[in-house]
């Protein structure tokens, strides 16, 4: 059975169509990256998926249970890491935790507290407020208060936006334990990077539906090829370069200060400049080639 | 964390509507940041009551008033400060504390994320303000015993009508933090609602000196009917004081319906 299983879900605001005719479904036991960019309907999925917002169409399974109706049951199985940091911050942090191990109904709070603390390792910190950590320990800490009941399934919704490189990588190292456990991971995220470490498939989603999915390597392959080749030149340049190179079929994508010719390997002689930088072909490739977006 | 492979074939749970467990752990949350802040709270929720005590009791009763119905002013006006101390610590704190949790913190956020409906938030948060409320509101009765009031047994009531009139306008606060769309805009519900509320409950002159329209709708305002019930309790029942009582907890139930309405539209898109 399927941890997520959506089908056809659409989801308007007004005159806006945030979610439209989504299908995706997250087998348990893995980890998916929902890559897009910002307005993709990532987070009104999340919001879908735990009951705070109601689709307009469509069929939501989660863990078996149907929603919205069977939302509170679903929602007691699963975690949810938010992107915002709703943390109480007056509140010392073992006191965060016992009132989330109670709201899940989770019945040795003492025991489940322990344990969060120990997976954000704060057991040292555990009477401080809030307010006195440091940003990573607050992002630990609210990563572990989402799992103090032990969910079969977690939503991470952009888990590591905003944050600096280090705290990043604490992150990713945490989640990557939480993986290792066996745990259902849906992960909302615009960092291709982290999409890429963390995630066992990813599916891109734009405009409210998904685009493509697989697992990071297969979708390169696909969409991308082999290698890709980073041109840097003058702005008038790089124009030329880039309808001489779509003439013969091979396609470009903007890539900052320069023009990224994706599947360059299928390049006839001449067709890619020589001092252009061969690279093996990315992600990132196949997310600004699909979404037309520049990726981040 | 669990594996996948173990919890495949986990029980299926069922979870009902209002369940006091959820219930009991958003009260949680709201206890342990009380436990942070409850000196400032206690203390500007004991001080007013004694300063309008001593403002108007005092003032008015040694200058101007020495009796009215037959009681002295300052414990006429000790036992209507009740209904002062009540509807400022019920009414506001929903409005502004639900406004800011749900706009400024996504509390609510969190919260709902987890198996918790907005029926059951919003049923805490009433009755954890109306406990409150219902202590506070006990103050200004415990401080007129310094002037002369007698203990009496209803008095023992009187943090159940607290109770129950701080549920309604928890519950009023709440539909009202739901409603508006910016927090400066809670001056015109204070403008509309609550101060003449205030004014028009008996606490500082008796309703019947009022023009008799006046009267009439004094009698649809909780807060007479809460003052009218706390002078039961200190001066004698009368038999209409079952009736005062049943609005109240009438006045109670539609609000909390009223709140629920209003925050599921606000929390759920």
């Amino acid at each position: 059975m399927p941890a997520i299983e959506l089908s056809g879900v659409v989801k308007r605001f007004g005159p806006i169509t945030a979610v439209d005719g989504l299908d995706l479904e997250v087998p348990e036991g893995i980890c998916l990256g929902l890559l897009g960019p910002n307005g993709a309907g990532k987070s009104t999925t999340m919001r879908l998926l735990t009951g705070q917002a109601i689709a307009n169409a469509g069929r939501l399974r989660v863990l078996g249970y149907d929603l919205p109706g069977e939302s509170k049951p679903a929602r007691a199985e699963m975690g949810v890491v938010p992107q915002l940091d709703n943390l109480d911050v007056d509140v010392t942090v073992e006191d965060n935790l016992a009132v989330y191990a109670r709201l899940y109904r989770v019945k040795d709070v003492g025991a489940a507290v322990d344990r969060a603390l120990d997976l954000a390792r704060l057991r040292d910190r555990r009477r401080d407020a809030v307010d006195q950590l440091s940003g990573g320990m607050r992002r630990r800490l609210l990563l572990a208060r989402g799992l103090v009941h032990e969910p079969r399934l977690v939503l991470l919704d952009e888990p590591t936006v905003g944050l600096d490189p280090q705290i990043r990588t604490e992150l990713w190292t945490l989640i990557g334990d939480l993986k290792a456990r066996g745990t259902t991971i849906l992960m909302s995220t615009h960092y291709i990077e982290e999409a890429e470490r963390l995630s066992d498939e990813v599916a891109v989603m734009h405009r409210g539906r998904v685009i493509a999915r697989g697992r990071p390597a297969d979708l390169i392959v696909e969409h991308a090829g082999r290698q890709t080749a980073e041109v840097y030149a003058p702005p008038q340049r790089l124009t030329e370069l880039r309808a001489a190179a779509e003439a013969t079929g091979l396609r470009v994508r903007p890539a900052g200060p320069a023009i990224a010719i994706v599947g360059s390997e299928r390049a006839g002689d001449g067709e890619v400049p020589e001092d252009a930088v061969v690279r093996a072909a990315t992600l990132e490739d196949v997310f600004v080639l699909l979404t037309g977006e520049e990726a981040e | 964390m669990s594996a996948g492979t173990e919890t495949a074939a986990a029980p299926r749970r069922r979870m009902r509507r209002l369940e006091p467990a959820a219930v009991a752990g958003v009260m949680s949350r709201e206890v342990a940041n009380f436990r942070t802040y409850w000196r400032g709270t206690t203390f500007s929720s004991v001080l007013e009551p004694i300063v309008y005590l001593l403002a108007f009791g005092l003032g008015l009763g040694a200058t101007l008033v020495d009796e009215v119905e037959g009681v002295p002013y300052i414990q006429f006006v000790g036992t209507g400060m009740v209904a002062t101390a009540v509807i400022f610590s019920s009414a506001l704190p929903s409005m502004f504390g639900t406004f800011v949790k749900h706009r400024f913190q996504n509390t609510y956020e969190a919260i709902l994320a987890a198996p918790v409906d907005v029926e059951e938030l919003v049923t805490a948060e009433m009755l954890w303000i109306a406990t409150r409320s219902a202590v506070y509101g006990c103050v200004p009765l415990i401080v007129t015993f310094f002037w002369g009031l007698d203990p009496a047994p209803g008095m023992l009531l009187v943090p159940i009508f607290c109770f129950a009139t701080a549920l309604g306008f928890s519950g009023f606060g709440v539909a009202m933090a739901a409603t508006v769309a910016k927090i400066d805009q809670f001056n015109y519900v204070t403008a509309l609602f609550v101060t003449p509320l205030f004014l028009v409950a008996g606490t500082f002159f008796p309703i019947s000196g009022l023009p008799e329209g006046v009267q009439v709708i004094a009698q649809f305002n909780p807060l007479h009917q809460l003052v009218e019930l706390v002078r039961g309790g200190a001066f004698g029942f009368e038999t209409v004081d079952i009736a005062r009582f049943a609005g109240l907890v009438l006045f109670a139930f539609a609000m909390w319906r009223l709140a629920i309405n209003r925050m599921s539209k606000r929390l759920i898109d």
